[in-house]
């Protein structure tokens, strides 16, 4: 089967790839553009560690074909950080402790940035139900909420 | 070690920095399992029995062979040309058995060959083309069908000495222990309480499927990156697998993304190196989520029968529990583990305890986190909460009653040093909790736990620099934090702060063997070695003292960080800080390093008490936690929320097991849920927060006085949360998962 050539836009970079039909966004992204942050936990869009944001939307790359990106603009856990000033969820991952193998945490990440631009003051019961796709097998997810609600009162204080 | 070795004030220790690799794991760029790639590699497949039991009449693989983007194809011919290690056999044969089927397909899953392929849709593609021709046998899955007389047999000859006479064939292990006379004991109480219990597989359920990327070539040199929990181990074994020299097979342990005991075999790491001998080639290995299900580490299921006596006064006067466990189509259920763990927390005058390991059509089992511990604990401690129930006394005062504490001869044998049971209760009966109200429909649940720890081979080495800050080398890879705490331990001898020591987890061609990162061992053991080489590293600093100053080394002492002289010439020079000593080490005598290795054998037990609070929807069967509340003995917490991280961690996935988890069967016993979907582990909408309690009852057997703490806290969870929910159902649950249409079933039996 011949590839497909797909131009697209990764954390503002403008990138292109040949990809074959089968291939998912996920394998794209890792093996065609060298960006594994995102993980393949489960390849059924049921652990979330692939999650990026695609035109502003959360999705499971691993559900989306790489000839879909075509013109779309998609936003990974490489693209979190600005520069050398990691954003508040990550600095506050790191100083709750809401990891602890971190194979999680790129997709928990990439979900919570979102929620937090759709909502900037969950409740703890939005937080748990929004971050339901993100399966974390290591923390009991105690830690990661509560880094993801005083990210969430930080940046409200903030602005 | 003697006591007068141990530290009791701390500056580093038992504070909270942030984690060394934390940057790494929030951006990206932490490399697991299967974010490497090398020149030239391959993409490896596996093609998986779909049958439980069958025997493998004939492979044909010539189609695949002349695909072309195939570049090779390996079955278990290829691993049986060992010419350097012949007649592989023990544990080694068993995993390559189940690395690549010999004779037979024994379950569900089970790899019988693999391809390596220009890329990875072209492998899969190319497991197609392999033509296997099977014969079908009679299987079985269930541990109680797998002992009765009928059992199609898995493997003639698989038991050993320890298995009674009259046993099925499928009864591999046997184990008995205890002390006293359990008769006389029953004869002596007021209540006897009688029942029996059953367990399902759990998976470890790590989200990180096993990866990894092997090269080795027609010398016999090879490389492997793997995520695993111990390097050394997928070393040795892959060498014998293969035929090579340990030592020519250099292994680096990736980034983890979770192993919980699951990652402590080899898998598809022979698989990526016999393919990679073929090619030519360097080929890279990742399993799917189903492949994880179907063929690596569930745990035991288990089939448990208890007899404990009571006096009306709580006093526990004969305990007795066999126990069934089904460890798939290979000796290593750990019915031994269960058995003498299952009383471990009481002090009784007669206790009796048996173990079963039984084989059935199912994958190998692996450690899952206290191996074999919960099961039991889930049994004994149901039968103690009927009991208190039925006597009407308080859960935690018959557990103090009977708590077992220093001196106390364990049910499997030795007598206990210091322990911190006791402190556990004693926190768990104080902790508002345990007295505050419950609502209708709710019902609070209690439980012990116990688990051995373990200390294993161990080595560490640790160089100081030039500007005065320390790398240490370690050989137990970090599944939850663990370079923090070495570094907080370094940084506690040394003097020298947190922020300049980086730990690496070193590969094998860089450090002496070191035992996998399990038994909760590596805060404790690669811990204590940490400081033992950091202590010789100060030996060293303290002579290039003395060298300067003139006078004995044993009139230096190090304090804070410096050379201070001491005794006769105390206050004599001004103290040297590491730092000027490291600048001037290439004239004083040369590098600065330090090293210890050991195999350590004071990892002491390590004990926890649960309270949780559990609501039962009587219309739907579903079970909601409502409170939850996790009292351990860390000994000593290095960094205190890594060891929160551990109690809540093994909480929640305790609670997956009591509620939701199970590896679901079907008549042809073919695995029925082998995807996230339908294996539901916890997610964050399921859980409350867990409340963590660290009690620090230090442990004589490390200089800091750590236990480890990444194991016992999935011992309480089933049984608390089944003694929870049996007091909001007003039913004894007796079997998990209580699933929501098992708690229908018992509430409508119950009438």
């Amino acid at each position: 089967m011949s590839k497909l050539h797909v131009s697209t836009t990764v954390n503002g970079d403008p990138v292109e790839y040949l990809c074959d039909p089968r291939e998912t966004l996920l394998d794209c992204l890792r093996d065609k553009l060298n960006l594994t942050g995102a993980k393949e936990g489960c390849g059924t869009g049921d652990c979330g560690a692939c999650s990026v944001t695609v035109d502003g939307r959360l999705v499971c790359s691993c559900l989306m074909l790489g000839v879909e990106a075509e013109g779309k603009e998609i936003e990974t856990v490489e693209g979190i950080a600005d520069g050398d000033v990691l954003h508040p969820l990550q600095k506050k991952m790191i100083e709750y402790a809401a990891l602890q193998c971190g194979i999680c945490t790129p997709g928990i990440l990439v979900a919570a940035k979102s929620l937090l631009e759709k909502n900037p003051n969950p409740t703890e019961e939005e937080t748990r139900y929004w971050l339901a796709g993100n399966l974390c097998r290591c923390t009991g997810y105690d830690k990661i909420i509560r880094a993801v609600m005083d990210t969430a009162a930080e940046m409200r204080e903030a602005s | 070690m003697a006591l007068d070795d141990r530290k009791s004030e701390f500056t580093f220790v038992g504070t909270r920095p942030d984690r060394p690799d934390g940057l790494d794991k929030v951006t990206g760029r932490a490399k697991f399992g299967a974010d490497m790639s090398a020149p030239g590699m391959l993409h490896g497949a596996i093609l998986r029995s779909p049958h439980a039991h069958a025997r493998i009449v004939k492979i044909d693989a010539s189609k695949a062979e002349a695909h072309k983007d195939v570049k090779a194809v390996v079955t278990r011919a290829d691993f049986a040309d060992v010419p350097f290690k012949p007649g592989l056999e023990g544990e080694f044969w068993n995993v390559l058995e189940n690395v690549m089927a010999g004779e037979k397909a024994l379950y569900d899953g089970h790899a019988v060959a693999a391809v390596a392929a220009t890329s990875a849709l072209a492998a899969r593609d190319a497991l197609k083309l392999i033509e296997v021709e099977y014969e079908v046998l009679p299987h079985v899955t269930d541990v109680d069908k797998a002992m009765a007389p009928d059992a199609p047999v898995i493997r003639e000859g698989a038991a050993d000495y320890s298995v009674p006479e009259g046993m099925h064939p499928n009864v591999v292990r046997y184990h008995e222990s205890g002390h006293g006379d359990v008769e006389a004991g029953f004869a002596e109480a007021d209540l006897v309480i009688e029942d029996s219990f059953v367990t399902e597989a759990t998976h470890q359920g790590y989200i990180e499927p096993h990866a990894c990327l092997g090269a080795l070539g027609g010398d016999g040199k090879g490389e492997l990156w793997c995520c695993t929990q111990g390097h050394w181990i997928v070393q040795k074994t892959c060498a014998a697998l293969l035929g090579i020299e340990t030592s020519q097979l250099r292994v680096t342990a990736s980034e983890i993304g979770g192993g919980f005991g699951g990652k402590t075999t080899v898998f598809i790491e022979p698989v990526a190196l016999a393919l990679s001998r073929k090619a030519n080639r360097p080929v890279k290995i990742v399993m799917s989520r189903s492949e994880v299900f179907r063929a690596t580490g569930p745990t035991s299921s288990a089939s448990m029968d208890i007899k404990i006596g009571m006096k009306k006064d709580g006093t526990i006067t004969a305990a007795e529990g066999i126990f069934r466990l089904q460890g798939g189509a290979f000796p290593g259920a750990p019915g031994d583990m269960t058995a003498m763990c299952a009383f471990a927390p009481y002090n009784l005058t007669n206790v009796r305890q048996v173990g079963y390991d039984v084989m059935a059509n199912r994958p190998k089992q692996a450690a899952y986190r206290a191996p074999g511990a919960p099961m039991g604990a889930f049994a004994v401690e149901s039968v103690l909460d009927e009991l208190c129930n039925q006597l009407g006394l308080d859960p935690v005062d018959v557990r103090l009653k009977n708590a077992a504490h220093e001196g106390t001869k364990a049910s499997y044998g030795p007598t206990y040093e210091r322990i911190g049971l006791v402190e556990t209760l004693e926190a768990a009966k104080a902790h508002p909790h345990y007295s505050a109200p419950l609502k209708p429909g709710q019902g609070r649940g209690i439980s012990c736990g116990f688990w051995f720890n373990h200390g294993g081979e161990t080595s560490v080495s640790l160089a100081l620099s030039e500007d005065g800050s320390a790398q240490v080398m370690v050989g137990t890879p970090d599944i939850g934090g663990s370079r923090a705490s070495m570094a907080l331990m370094a940084a506690e001898v040394l003097g020298i702060p947190y922020e300049n020591i980086r730990v690496t987890v070193a590969d094998t061609a860089s450090l002496g063997y070191n035992d996998v990162s399990h038994g909760s061992r590596v805060t404790y053991a690669s811990g204590l070695a940490t400081i033992k080489a950091a202590r010789h590293a100060v030996e060293k600093l303290c002579e290039r003292a003395a060298a300067k100053w003139g006078i004995p080394v044993d009139a230096v002492k190090w304090e804070d960080g410096c050379a201070v002289p001491s005794g006769p010439n105390a206050g004599d020079f001004d103290p040297i800080p590491l730092a000027d000593i490291t600048a001037d080490m290439g004239r004083t005598g040369g590098p600065i390093s330090g090293h210890f290795e050991a195999t350590p054998e004071g990892a002491g037990v390590s004990f926890g008490t649960h309270i949780v609070d559990a609501e039962v929807d009587p219309e739907t069967g579903k079970t909601s936690i409502t409170r939850y509340t996790v009292i351990q003995d860390a000994g000593k917490a290095i960094h205190p929320t890594y060891v929160e991280g551990q109690y809540q961690g093994g909480a929640a996935q305790g609670i997956g097991w009591a509620l939701n988890e199970e590896y679901i069967y079907g008549d042809d016993g073919r695995l029925q849920n082998s995807i996230f979907l339908d294996y539901r582990i916890p997610v964050a909408s399921d859980l409350p927060m867990i409340d963590t309690v660290i009690v620090e009852v230090p442990n004589p057997g490390h200089p800091f006085g750590v236990r480890g703490v990444g194991e016992t806290g999935i011992v309480p969870p089933l049984a608390a949360i089944a003694n929870a929910v049996s007091n909001a159902a007003g039913v004894r649950m007796r079997q998990l998962p209580m699933s929501p249409p098992r708690i229908l079933a018992a509430l409508k039996d119950n009438g």
